[in-house]
């Protein structure tokens, strides 16, 4: 039994047992789309607590015995179900496993088992509200050795029976006893630089551009609009620079380990106005945006960061693609295109230079 | 924008070439009195195609060539804004100047022009079809000409068959004939090569407006076709060195001379085997210049076969080494396919993706015109056609007229008339030509005259420069663009850096090695940065040698472009000074893919 399971080492035969989120990293990550490198704690894991501790039945007696007329009840049941959560030790087998990949995953980032982590709940879709409903509290950032690791994934399965969880079990009808939870944990991005890709012009709507904003450190000071950050317009197909427009950077967001937070740095030597991202690292970026592209099969807004902690070559980080949508519901204007004869003639009485 | 060029009523010769102008016909010079009207007119430089300074016979080629373009924009297809193209010789150089259309006149040829240019793009294949059985029969004519030293005596049969002319006759007609043929062959060359401009430049305008940005390099890799028979004397070259391995005579072939080589050889079963080979591909494929066939001191390979022989041994030493020689056809003809097919899902609308289709359609039709057309006219027949022109010259070097058969080039192609009736004159009255007594002093004249032209660079253009480029022609084959009449208004000033065209991407650093004619070719070293006023396709097999290219001159589909992105080199073409900035030894930067070259450090 698998109890946990590296993102780039799944097959479609375990997305079963990886949750929606879970799920959607792991097939990002076999498609070659660089999420942040981690792994899942499978629906096994759970459920093998749950059977070994005997924690399954009495969960169930206590979900069936509450009074949802009585909103009191339906909370202390809640915190009395988590705090058992919290108490019960995991099997040593999936204790063990857990370990073992957490610390592999600290040796393929550089760190001495003490990788800032994120720790996520990543629930069957029936099972909880949507990811906007659940909110953030299943979401533990900046999470730190295998000690932490173990207490957060414990919180994140008993956060399968929140109160308002219970009750939204309730008001869809979905069962109890077939519950099941599955826990993302991701190595936290240490963003040298960070930026936003489009996989369109957004000037013109010309999809075979790819327009890159990037600046130092993490990525809020780019979305934000805290800093100019340097401007790349690339050629899709060759992958060539076509233009490059070099900012002044003076600030740049870092995290603050320790705080578990971001902090807001000035930049005051020279590497304000040094390019924040290279050549090559531009051409792999763009690489790695057209793959996203044709996964999603329309133009993408790509929010990216290139990890420090990672080796050259491995180091980009996709955090988040959106579809386009100013561009791609457009209707593009086809009525001035002159074909055939007509076509050269146009062209020989209104050059392009003449048009610059 | 009161910027201007110098006009060239103020461009001085360079002392001791007093009497140019005499060296050529009245219409191809600037005359006095026409100064006003000649200052109103702006002429570029065309060093592209020719260079180097004209001797009086060779500037045939430039009075040929720009002619029949005009004849074609101007009278054939009636090309709505653009007739022909002027052009003037000064001080040696050629400069042109297009001539646009009144714009009250334009929409009147717009029918006319529909209905010509139609019928050509409609019937292309059948017509280019025709074209190649003209084109070799007017070689086939060249060849059959023969010029030969008058005999003693009349032959014996002329008398029987009562022809009643004699040699002399012939001789001056078989003279006319080759400035006919020539001049035929000038005609054929741009019966397609406009149009084939025009379609080209079509699709390229739509690229440039659909995807604005877009390299000039992806739409030429778009176009440009995989087997190209301008390729091919490369091509036989590269078959000769694997024939050689492949049959156990690299040795032979590396160590020797070509004529000790073939000697050889003839000795061996294996030896004749290569040989036959050889000859084998001599023909068409070796009637091809290290230059661009406009001058009479080109070197085609068939009378100079130390030229393609060396390229042999290069080759072989290579496949010797382990080394592959083949051109990746198969990836460049993947990589064509990928470019396009990305391209066009990268257009949003069917409707525009149907326009591509067809604009790149009729640009792939007519494009191997435009590549191969050079092989045929200026490589082929011109290589006829010189050839032809120095047998002549060599019979008057035996009748004693020049020391050296280059010698009959320093006279205008009228004025050769004057030589022949003068050798035949003499040789009917049975005393001396005057020839032999008057022209050697002539010759030194012009020499003199020829040589000192030569020591000053021609200038970027004259005159002032129109507020946008807007003709087709003069953007698509000399790369002329506003923005380069602009640069070159604004060099001058000593700087260490160079911009030019994106002509074939990459970046290097390397050694610069300055080549002023093919003859110092020879003189390139493995990996260094070939920096040249204008390459020639024939220089090929140098390109398996050097690590980028630098030129003075070039259009985005100039020759030497496009054999710069067949070997995968970076290349910047169209720099207007790299020759002159750039010495041998300095160690440059070449970036192919911005069209900067920056000079690093000084030799």
């Amino acid at each position: 039994m698998k109890y946990t399971l590296f993102f780039n080492k799944s097959e479609p035969s375990d997305y079963q047992f990886l949750g929606g989120k879970g799920a959607s990293l792991a097939s990002m990550s076999v498609a070659n789309m660089p999420v942040p490198v981690g792994f899942c704690i499978t629906t096994h894991a759970y459920e093998h607590f749950l059977t070994k501790s005997g924690l399954k039945k009495e969960i169930l007696e206590l979900v069936s015995s509450i009074d949802f007329s009585q909103v009191d009840d339906l909370d202390k049941t809640s915190a009395k179900i988590r705090e058992m959560f919290m108490k019960m030790d995991i099997p040593a087998e999936v204790q063990n496993q857990i370990k073992q990949s957490y610390e592999e995953l600290c040796l393929l980032c550089n760190h001495q088992n003490n990788l800032p982590v994120a720790v996520r709940s990543s629930a069957t879709a029936e099972d909880l509200p949507d990811a906007s409903f659940a909110g953030q509290q299943d979401t533990y950032l900046w999470i730190v050795g295998e000690n932490e690791v173990l207490e957060h994934v414990r919180k994140c399965w008993a956060s399968l029976f929140t109160a308002r969880a219970i009750n939204y079990r309730k008001d869809q009808n979905i069962a109890e006893d077939e519950l099941s939870m599955c826990v993302v944990i991701q190595k936290m991005v240490n963003a040298r630089t960070a930026g936003v890709a489009m996989t369109l012009n957004p000037t013109n709507g010309d999809r075979s551009k790819i327009v890159i904003d990037s600046s130092w450190g993490l990525g809020e000071a780019v979305v934000s609009g805290e800093v100019t950050p340097d401007n790349f317009m690339v050629d899709k197909i060759m992958l060539e620079v076509i233009k490059s427009n070099i900012q002044n950077k003076h600030i740049e967001h870092i995290p603050d380990k320790e705080n578990r937070r971001v902090l807001t740095r000035e930049i005051t030597d020279a590497r304000a106005t040094e390019p924040s991202i290279n050549e090559a690292e531009i051409k792999e970026l763009c690489r790695i945006a057209k793959i996203i592209e044709k996964h999603y099969k329309c133009p993408q807004d790509i929010e990216w960061a290139i990890d420090a902690d990672l080796p050259e070559g491995h180091n980009f980080t996709l955090l988040q693609s959106r579809p386009e949508t100013v561009w791609s519901q457009k209707k593009v204007d086809t009525s001035t295109i002159k074909t055939g004869m007509e076509g050269i003639l146009n062209t020989l009485m209104n050059p392009i230079s003449a048009k610059k | 924008m009161s910027q201007k060029f110098i006009s060239p009523y103020d461009h001085k010769a360079p002392a001791g070439a007093e009497g140019w102008k005499e060296l050529y016909p009245y219409y191809m010079v600037f005359q006095e009195n026409l100064k006003e009207t000649e200052e109103s007119k702006f002429f570029f430089c065309d060093s592209q195609h020719w260079p180097q300074v004209f001797k009086p016979f060779d500037a045939i080629t430039v009075e040929f060539a720009v002619k029949c373009l005009g004849q074609y924009n101007t009278r054939q297809w009636l090309i709505p804004p653009a007739n022909g193209i002027d052009f003037k010789i000064h001080n040696g150089y050629c400069y042109m100047s297009p001539v646009g259309v009144a714009p009250e006149l334009i929409g009147d040829r717009v029918p006319q022009f529909m209905e010509r240019a139609g019928h050509y793009f409609m019937n292309w294949e059948s017509l280019l079809e025709n074209w190649h059985v003209k084109v070799k029969g007017v070689i086939d004519e060249m060849e059959a000409v023969k010029f030969e030293k008058l005999p003693e005596v009349i032959d014996m049969e002329w008398v029987k068959n009562g022809v009643g002319l004699d040699p002399t006759y012939f001789m001056i007609q078989n003279y006319d004939k080759m400035i006919d043929l020539c001049y035929k062959t000038w005609q054929y060359h741009f019966e397609f090569l406009n149009l084939g401009y025009a379609a080209y430049l079509d699709f390229f305008g739509f690229c440039k407006e659909t995807f604005p940005g877009i390299p000039d390099l992806s739409i030429a890799k778009m176009v440009q076709g995989v087997e190209v028979d301008l390729f091919r004397p490369d091509e036989e070259l590269r078959k000769l060195s694997k024939l050689a391995i492949e049959l156990k005579l690299s040795d032979t072939i590396i160590n020797n001379t070509v004529e000790e080589a073939l000697a050889s050889l003839a000795n061996t079963d294996a030896g004749k085997q290569w040989i036959a080979a050889w000859e084998a591909a001599k023909y068409p494929w070796f009637n091809f210049t290290t230059g661009n066939g406009f001058y009479s001191t080109d070197k085609y390979w068939i009378e100079n076969l130390e030229i393609p022989f060396g390229y042999i041994q290069d080759y072989t030493k290579r496949l010797a080494n382990g080394e592959n020689i083949d051109r990746p056809t198969e990836a460049i003809a993947a990589e064509r396919e990928r470019i396009t097919e990305e391209y066009r899902d990268s257009i949003p609308s069917e409707e525009a993706q149907a326009a591509f289709d067809g604009k790149l359609g009729l640009a792939r039709v007519v494009f191997p015109y435009v590549e191969n057309h050079n092989f045929y006219i200026e490589h082929w027949a011109m290589c006829v056609f010189w050839r032809k022109m120095r047998e002549l010259s060599a019979v008057f070097v035996e009748a004693g007229f020049f020391n050296d058969v280059y010698d009959m080039f320093y006279f205008r192609r009228e004025e050769i008339h004057q030589l022949l009736f003068d050798y035949g004159r003499g040789w009917a009255m049975g005393v001396p030509s005057i020839g032999p007594d008057y022209l050697p002093t002539e010759i030194a004249r012009r020499k003199k005259i020829i040589d000192a032209l030569s020591t000053a660079a021609p200038k970027p253009a004259f005159n002032e420069p129109p507020a946008v480029v807007t003709e087709p022609f003069t953007i698509m084959l000399w790369g002329i663009t506003t923005d380069s009449v602009q640069g070159w208004l604004n060099s001058g000033e000593t700087t260490n850096q160079l911009k030019g065209m994106a002509a074939s991407p990459g970046k290097v650093e390397g050694i610069a090695r300055v080549i002023n004619s093919p003859e110092e070719l020879g003189q390139l070293q493995l990996g260094e940065i070939l920096v040249t006023r204008v390459t020639a396709p024939s220089w090929a097999p140098v390109f398996g040698k050097i690590k980028a290219t630098v030129t003075d001159i070039g259009g985005m589909m100039s020759h030497a472009a496009i054999v710069c992105r067949e070997y995968g080199l970076p290349a910047v073409t169209g720099t207007g000074s790299a020759s002159t900035a750039i010495k041998t030894g300095d160690r440059i930067q070449v970036n192919g893919s911005t069209g900067e070259v920056v000079i690093l450090e000084a030799a």
